[in-house]
């Protein structure tokens, strides 16, 4: 039972490092320098969550860990992440469109974790939402912006949509230890949702892919190890070193 | 300073109107309404505060600055408690908040602006007549704008 609770903050504190990490690699690179800040100050939201869910999961661990040691210190297959945030970041279209799919995802299943019975789980959900209806909104106008386009735009929107859409059905797809909410009852929401936004970018929605799972697990794609060479070089290369 | 006396909670609360937001320097954390509760037990004090925004960086600074002015007002034994629950919001910010927010250039939330749109108040001159640039802006807590009048860009202080 307690496995289960540490699991699933671990799975909620994985992502949305791994995604912060990601939209991080934009910083100094955006189009334009206010999404240029745009896309690191949902980073940055992002980063404070994960720290809130690794804070938690560390009381619940006990012992010596903490919140620096389960991100820097843990190796790829502890990894509970969603493979969807950890693809690269490609161009801005696929960017967009990977935070858009999470931000959709993540602000329905936050309004059932405000919910919870977990008390911890549930304030740290209801404090995120807030800031995930900024990531959410800015997302979605610029799914919109970027489908409804340019030619340019538009078939880039449609190449992110063929590398992205097969990480999609693992977010509905639970693990064991997602108990706390039910995952597959937010499927049809999120889709309806999609639709309604690629139907106003004059995007196609994708029919019978495959979907890969994994991540959950543990079981990555090639990226995230590459992504926590990076992350975690300075704690592997002079261990314990503080700032 | 001997404290022989029991400790007033007015007395913590006028120490604690000292601490400033470091990013928003004007603006005093009794100001932004981060200080939930003053606990006093004996000499035990215990500040209860919760953060703005969940990766807001101000917040470990905050916590340190709370502790130094105690200190240096002869308070020892401070623990300082971090609660996410009720999430803040801007509607505890007080009215003298928002006017120093104001006339510091900043435009102070308006539940009118509840989402970011075009018409904010100027906070230079007054003028409705200003564009959002972009919702997302130097920190966590600020939209970018520009008044179409004074041309003088701003900053505005999202409800939250």
């Amino acid at each position: 039972m307690e496995n289960k609770l540490i699991d699933h903050i671990l799975h909620l504190a994985d992502t949305t490092l791994i995604l912060a990490q990601r939209n991080a690699e934009w910083c100094g690179h955006g189009p334009i320098l206010e999404q240029d800040i745009a896309i690191t100050n949902i980073s940055l939201d992002l980063l404070g969550q994960s720290r809130n869910f690794y804070q938690y999961a560390a009381i619940l661990i006990g012992g010596d860990t903490d919140e620096d040691k389960l991100a820097y210190l843990r190796k790829e297959r502890e990894f509970k992440n969603l493979l969807l945030v950890e693809q690269p970041n490609g161009d801005w279209g696929q960017t967009i469109l990977r935070q858009y799919f999470f931000s959709q995802y993540q602000y329905l299943l936050f309004e059932k974790l405000q919910n919870s019975k977990d008390e911890q789980l549930a304030a740290i959900s209801a404090k995120a939402l807030k800031e995930i209806k900024y990531h959410l909104r800015w997302s979605s106008e610029w799914v919109v912006r970027l489908g409804d386009g340019t030619g340019e735009s538009r078939s880039r929107m449609l190449k992110a949509i063929d590398e992205l859409w097969r990480y999609t059905g693992e977010m509905f797809v639970p693990a064991a230890y997602e108990t706390a909410v039910d995952i597959i009852s937010l499927k049809n929401e999120w889709e309806q949702k999609v639709k309604t936004i690629f139907e106003e970018s004059s995007l196609p929605l994708p029919e019978n892919v495959f979907m890969q799972t994994g991540g959950k697990q543990g079981v990555h794609t090639e990226h995230l190890g590459y992504i926590l060479a990076e992350l975690q070089y300075v704690q592997r290369a002079y261990p314990n070193s503080t700032w | 300073m001997v404290v022989d006396k029991e400790i007033s909670p007015n007395k913590i609360e006028q120490i604690l109107e000292t601490v400033c937001d470091p990013e928003v320097p004007v603006l005093t954390i009794m100001d932004l309404g981060i200080v939930r509760d003053i606990k006093i037990n004996g000499e035990e004090i215990e500040i209860i505060i919760t953060p703005t925004y969940t990766g807001c960086p101000a917040m470990d600074m905050i916590a340190m600055n709370i502790r130094l002015a105690l200190s240096e007002n002869g308070f020892h034994k401070v623990t300082i408690t971090s609660v996410l629950a009720p999430a803040w919001t801007t509607d505890w910010m007080s009215e003298t908040g928002k006017q120093k927010l104001k006339a510091y250039g900043i435009a102070a939330p308006n539940k009118k602006f509840d989402i970011p749109a075009d018409g904010v108040e100027c906070p230079q001159c007054n003028s409705l007549n200003t564009k959002l640039i972009s919702e997302f802006g130097s920190t966590a807590c600020k939209a970018l704008y520009q008044c179409n009048d004074c041309k003088e860009p701003f900053d505005y202080f999202k409800c939250h």
